[in-house]
């Protein structure tokens, strides 16, 4: 099936709406603000369910902390704001008060990857996906557009249990995946098929590796996508099948190479099926401020640079004796 | 009178299981029996045989190293058996060496030993009640250096801005912390002052005096308009003269000899508190 883009949205727009058609779906649902709402795209729901929504200011280590407190009160909460404050800033609360009395808290993290742009480093959430996988219990959801992020948001908070981080970004991207595209948490996507090798992909750059593949397919390189929008519980049979039958496997990400999902798929790939892999991502340095477009080519996360990237590899790889 | 006994029998319980596990803190245990016996014997709404009473008064442990006082008042309240108390910190107890949750010990709220969380529970638990139509009380328990920790702050903002009058912290002021006084580590003066500016309504007591100590829990609970802060003055080491005031024995347990020293010295602490408060009567 070949995707198109049905017109550009952000993630984070989905993950509002998310929000909101949860709380209409479950009155125990509840959301929690620090200050930037409106950019999170938690104001929908906080228009509409005032008496849901807790304004807790600027002091995200404790927006995490009444998070636990409520879920323990029987709510299920939902606590958002930017990765890097949502995540990071808050990473021993969530350890505690969250993972360790192993609560159903939500934890949105807005404005992840280089894609932020201009705001610079600081906004810039590159490492959230290696922290809070490394957390007992924490299921970490990264969808690949509005939509997805709209149905995975929905299931975190409806359907699942423990605690959940899902991870949005701010730029409109293309929506492609559709309402047709069965979504389950846990459940990778082979969005194209193909036996040459394998594109592991998350998030925003879902899109740019299903680009690299039509790419590398002028080339005589058919290239498999898999779209892991469930980076933990991961599927371990999609990347073990992918190892098994294309050999090759390139993992794309805007977020640090260290600990992320290139590191969550090479866990498994070293112990099961030990293949070659190029890792792709931000080499473990801070981003800068710019047009998203401009960052994501300096960390050459475009479609035509990872096709170009990727297609070397594999050829270095299948001239190897 | 009762009280006293109690409080005592808690202490006591509090230096067998340290001497048991051979680690632990003493000091701020001892320190804060009485406003444990206070609180489980005449203060909350609880039933020990119904451990998950959707009503029942929340108790959160925000000091999570002082988990041996909290141990030995739930067993002596009836929550499980005494024995369990002799299996503090070893492997595979559900007495872990700060509370946790998920060992599912009859009367633990919530995890705690990272500081400076518990207010913040106490907050969400506060809200959820109110969502829910529900007015039990929750206490969230606290030491002094503890609230060197800036989400304390956050916290005492969110808890008066909401009005969650159902919340009544409670401080335990001993003026120690591992490495020396409060205030020479980081002073915390005036206390009093900052809750008050925070919008808390303020209570103080001396925190070995059961009448005075119920006093604060009752003001506090009929307090609609603002969560209550109790201030309560307390002695680390309380009943055991030769290390009171000692921060030494925050961290540190006894080994056997000083076990027996110590149990002696608990029983004759008890009988001077019980001739002065016969006095008194
Ligand atoms: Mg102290």
């Amino acid at each position: 099936m070949i995707y198109r883009n049905k017109g550009s949205r952000s993630t984070r727009a989905g993950f509002g709406e998310g929000l909101l058609e949860s709380g209409i779906l479950s009155g125990e649902v509840v959301a929690l603000g620090a200050d930037i709402t409106a950019s999170t795209g938690v104001n929908l729901f906080a228009t509409q369910y005032p008496g849901r929504f807790f304004s807790l200011g600027i002091a995200e280590q404790n927006g995490a902390g009444v998070a636990a407190g409520l879920a323990l009160g029987g709510k299920i909460p939902v606590f958002t704001t930017y990765a890097v404050f949502s995540a990071m800033r808050t990473l021993d609360q969530i350890r505690v008060s969250v993972c360790y009395n192993n609560l159903h808290v939500v934890i949105g993290g807005a404005h992840a990857g280089i894609s932020v742009g201009p705001d610079g480093a600081t906004h810039q959430a590159l490492e959230d996906i290696a922290v809070m996988r490394s957390l007992p219990g924490m299921s970490v959801f990264s969808p690949c557009d509005a939509t997805q992020a709209r149905i995975l948001t929905r299931m975190a908070i409806l359907d699942c249990s423990g605690p959940v981080y899902i991870r949005f970004g701010r730029e409109a991207v293309p929506d492609f995946t559709g309402e047709e595209l069965e979504t389950v948490p846990g459940k990778a996507q082979i969005l194209r098929p193909g036996n040459h090798l394998t594109l592991i992909s998350t998030g925003h750059m879902v899109w740019e590796a299903l680009g690299a593949a039509a790419i590398l397919a002028r080339s005589g390189i058919n290239a498999r996508v898999i779209n892991i929008h469930t980076i933990k519980p991961i599927d371990r049979m999609a990347i073990i099948e992918a190892a098994q039958e294309t050999g090759f496997l390139a993992t794309i990400e805007e977020h640090q190479v260290e600990g992320g999902l290139g590191s969550a798929v090479a866990e498994i790939v070293v112990s099961e099926v030990p293949v070659r892999m190029e890792m792709i991502g931000i080499p473990g340095c801070f981003g800068e401020s710019g047009q998203p477009a401009e960052l994501l080519g300096k960390f050459g996360l475009t479609s035509t640079q990872l096709a170009v990237r990727i297609e070397r590899a594999f050829r270095d790889r299948e001239n190897q004796p | 009178m009762d009280l006293i006994k109690t409080s005592y029998y808690i202490r006591g319980l509090i230096i067998k299981m340290l001497a048991s596990a051979g680690s632990g803190h003493t000091g701020g245990s001892l320190g804060l029996a009485d406003v444990f016996t206070s609180l489980y014997f005449n203060t909350i709404n609880h039933n020990p045989d119904n451990p998950g009473d959707p009503l029942r008064d929340r108790v959160i442990l925000s000091a999570g190293h002082v988990a041996p006082v909290l141990y030995a008042t739930l067993s002596a309240a009836g929550y499980f058996d005494v024995s369990e108390l002799f299996t503090l910190r070893k492997f595979g107890s559900r007495l872990q060496g700060h509370p946790a949750r998920d060992k599912r010990l009859p009367g633990i709220e919530t995890s705690s030993g990272s500081l400076g969380q518990g207010l913040s529970i106490a907050v969400g638990m506060a809200l959820a009640a109110r969502l829910n139509n529900q007015n039990f009380r929750i206490y969230s328990i606290h030491g002094d250096g503890e609230l060197q920790e800036g989400q304390i702050w956050e916290a005492a903002m969110s808890a008066a801005h909401y009005k969650l009058s159902a919340i009544t912290a409670i401080v335990d002021c001993n003026g120690l912390q591992i490495d020396g006084p409060v205030d020479r580590v980081m002073n915390l003066s005036p206390l009093r002052d900052k809750w008050a500016s925070f919008g808390w309504n303020v209570l103080e007591c001396d925190g070995h005096n059961h009448n005075e100590i119920q006093a604060c829990f009752k003001l506090a609970s009929q307090n609609t308009e603002a969560p209550s802060v109790v201030l309560a003055h307390t002695k680390m080491g309380k009943g055991v003269y030769t290390i009171e005031n000692d921060n030494r024995w925050h961290g540190k347990a006894p080994n056997p000899e000083e076990a027996t020293e110590f149990l002696c010295q608990l029983n004759e602490s008890l009988k001077i508190e019980l001739s002065k408060n016969q006095e008194k009567s």
